[in-house]
């Protein structure tokens, strides 16, 4: 238990410290969703209707482009070798891992939901909607990402090779996510629907996540 | 305690880097890996780490009396450091005792025992090469395990460094310790030889 | 870092540490001046109490702005004469700048809840001043991100450039897209219609606050100089052979 605690730990350090990136991820956040109105014009009513998709879609790209590093870092400085070897189911050790990044990376970006939903004009009810359904989803985010995370060890890059193996992967949670809020605010669809598939899909991601990962990582151990 | 390789074969990236190696070394000895660049030092050792399947053979670590596997009872001294620059040297020392558990010895001695007791509250970033490789040490003292796999450990260390060094390791090996160690320095202790490539 | 490049920076820490204080004062006084003229000034016909906001939202505004020219000059001090209180310069006045901005864009959208009935509206000006802010924190970011503080330097120097060079097009081009998409813009706000009573305080205002920009651009200075030393001390340890 120590050694979970000490790992989680470790990796919420360093991503809050200096060089660290998990700050990075909501300016990229706040700047993809400052962006959007430009794209499609400053009426507030189309904002409005589109904020939930524009909101998932930052997170998503968000929180993906931090993965990036999740493991390939262990791996350049030998931590990798070492956390293999130890004592700790290596699944667990991924699933650790993954836990300290979406507190680092993931929590914020639900914190500064509501200041975005203010720039799209989304009201309380649907903002809170919203940063609910990213609670319940951008763990599954996380957790599968993480698949391409630890792949992108084995092939020895990450960047774009990571996000074209893994976006696939998220466009379930993107689906439900999406229509969770959009049930929230607009219906006729009830809330709860979308909502309990979305939790379902992240708690399954507890289960492959991991274990896929460490398998990916077995294997690419050279 | 033994470590014991039999018939091992190697084969890395469709290239077969050694085989047909035998090997053996017994609580309190130490056994030093040499021989040309790409002879497959550092593949027997993390072949023995676990950090590599071999492809025909076998590596047991008898006696000892736990259910621990060979690669949760060593330590592995890689080329690279597994120090956080980002993190302060006793967070990196501390860190390491943590997760790698077992018998945890006393953070704030063993950073005077590796000579870096003074630098304890500064990031690792500040640290020279030679000051890395002893943190990296500091992780052998503070969490205790039998068998020291360990990779060129002595470069980058100064003359007191490897002196240091060698008393460390006559320590481990005077308490049972088993140390196989890739080098083509000597390590200033007494060890069995074994060479490596001297076929092909 | 060489003692030769502390040289300069000492004799700048004994400066200020005796032009502080009275800079401080002053800009206290003024502040206090241009509040309270702020607050005696009258009500708008139109809008009433909610535009003495203006006397907020104005000088941070422009601030907003201001600091960015500063950090310009700064970044063309560490690219073209490597003077490292230059680096100093520009490093303490991101965050004040980012402070600035994040005050204008605050006041701004308050200020837009009575006239628009939201709290955001993509405004010609607001918008510009959004992306102003983003460019703010992208440098903070980048200056956090590198540890050697001189490499940092080089590079945030050459965004600030980039930035200076970029930020009148992307205020034409918001301009631009904004009157695409609504003709006329919902706040006209300044130009010489301005009546006296409103001018006096927004000026003294103007005024308090760049003098609060310098004070705190100042003290920030200091804490980077002291921050480096204290870093430099710590390598030095660093290196030092345990006794």
């Amino acid at each position: 238990m120590t050694a979970l605690a000490a790992l989680i730990r470790r990796d919420i350090r360093i991503a809050l410290r200096v060089g660290g990136g998990a700050l990075i991820g909501v300016l990229f956040f706040l700047t993809v969703t400052v962006l959007m109105p430009f794209a499609v014009g400053p009426d507030l009513a189309l904002l409005t209707r589109l904020g939930p998709a524009i909101l998932w879609l930052g997170a998503l790209l968000a929180s993906l482009l931090t993965l990036d590093r999740l493991f390939t870092a262990d791996h350049e400085d030998g931590s990798l070798d070492l956390i293999v070897m130890s004592r700790m189911p290596l699944e667990l050790a991924c699933a650790a891992k993954a836990l300290a990044h979406w507190l680092a990376a993931g929590l914020p970006l639900i914190i500064a939901t509501p200041a975005l939903g203010l720039l799209l004009n989304l009201d309380a009810a649907s903002t809170s909607a919203v940063a609910l359904t990213l609670l319940a989803g951008t763990p599954a985010l996380t957790f599968t990402g993480m698949i391409g995370a630890a792949l992108a060890v084995t092939l020895h890059r990450g960047g774009l090779l990571l996000a074209v193996l893994v976006l696939p992967l998220s466009v379930p949670v993107l689906i439900f996510g999406v229509a969770a809020s959009q049930a929230a605010i607009t219906g006729p669809l009830s809330f709860g629907t979308p909502f309990s598939i979305l939790c379902a899909l992240s708690l399954v991601s507890f289960v492959i996540g991991p274990f896929a990962a460490a398998a990916s990582l077995r294997h690419g151990l050279d | 305690m033994q470590l014991l390789g039999r018939s091992i074969c190697c084969v890395r990236g469709g290239r077969e880097v050694f085989s047909g190696l035998d090997f053996e070394a017994a609580s309190g000895q130490a056994l030093a890996v040499t021989g040309p660049n790409g002879s497959g030092k550092t593949s027997l050792l993390r072949l023995i780490a676990g950090l590599l399947v071999p492809s025909a053979g076998s590596i047991d670590l008898k006696g000892g009396g736990t259910e621990l596997t060979l690669p949760e009872q060593s330590h592995y001294l890689g080329h690279r450091d597994a120090l956080k620059p980002a993190l302060s040297v006793r967070e990196n020392l501390s860190f390491w005792r943590d997760f790698l558990g077992g018998d945890a010895g006393d953070g704030e001695q063993t950073l005077a025992q590796i000579g870096l007791g003074h630098a304890a509250h500064l990031p690792a970033a500040y640290l020279s090469a030679g000051q890395r490789r002893r943190l990296s040490i500091g992780r052998l003292l503070a969490v205790r395990r039998p068998v020291w796999l360990l990779d060129e450990p002595t470069s980058a260390l100064d003359a007191g460094g490897q002196d240091l060094f060698a008393g460390l390791m006559r320590d481990h090996l005077g308490s049972g310790g088993i140390i196989i160690a890739a080098t083509h320095a000597p390590l200033g202790i007494e060890t069995r030889e074994l060479r490596m490539g001297g076929a092909t | 870092m060489t003692l030769i490049d502390l040289a300069n920076p000492t004799k700048f820490l004994s400066l200020t540490a005796r032009v502080l204080p009275w800079l401080a004062g002053a800009t206290a006084i003024l502040l206090l001046i241009g509040c309270y003229q702020s607050a005696m000034a009258p009500d708008d016909y139109q809008q009433g109490a909610t535009v003495k906001i203006m006397f907020i939202h104005v000088p941070n505004a422009w601030l907003s702005m201001f600091v960015w020219g500063v950090m310009s000059l700064a970044a063309l001090g560490t690219l073209v004469w490597r003077h490292p209180l230059a680096d100093v310069a520009a490093k303490a006045a991101a965050p004040i700048g980012a402070a600035f901005t994040f005050l204008a864009l605050v006041t701004g959208s308050l200020w837009g809840r009575p006239m628009w009935g939201t709290y955001w509206e993509w405004d010609a000006r607001l918008t510009s001043v959004l992306i102003l802010f983003l460019m703010y924190l992208g440098l903070i970011a980048l200056w956090r991100a590198v540890d050697d503080p001189s490499r940092a330097a080089r590079a945030a120097a050459i965004l600030t450039l980039v930035g200076a060079i970029n930020l009148p097009i992307i205020k034409f081009s918001v301009d631009w897209w904004n009157t695409l998409h609504q003709p006329a813009s919902v706040m006209r706000l300044g130009g010489p219609s301005l009546d006296r009573a409103f001018l006096i305080p927004l000026l003294v205002m103007a005024v308090a606050f760049s003098l609060l920009f310098v004070t705190l651009h100042l003290a920030a200075m200091r804490n980077e100089i002291l921050r480096r030393r204290v870093r430099a001390l710590q390598m030095m340890q660093a290196s030092q052979q345990a006794a």
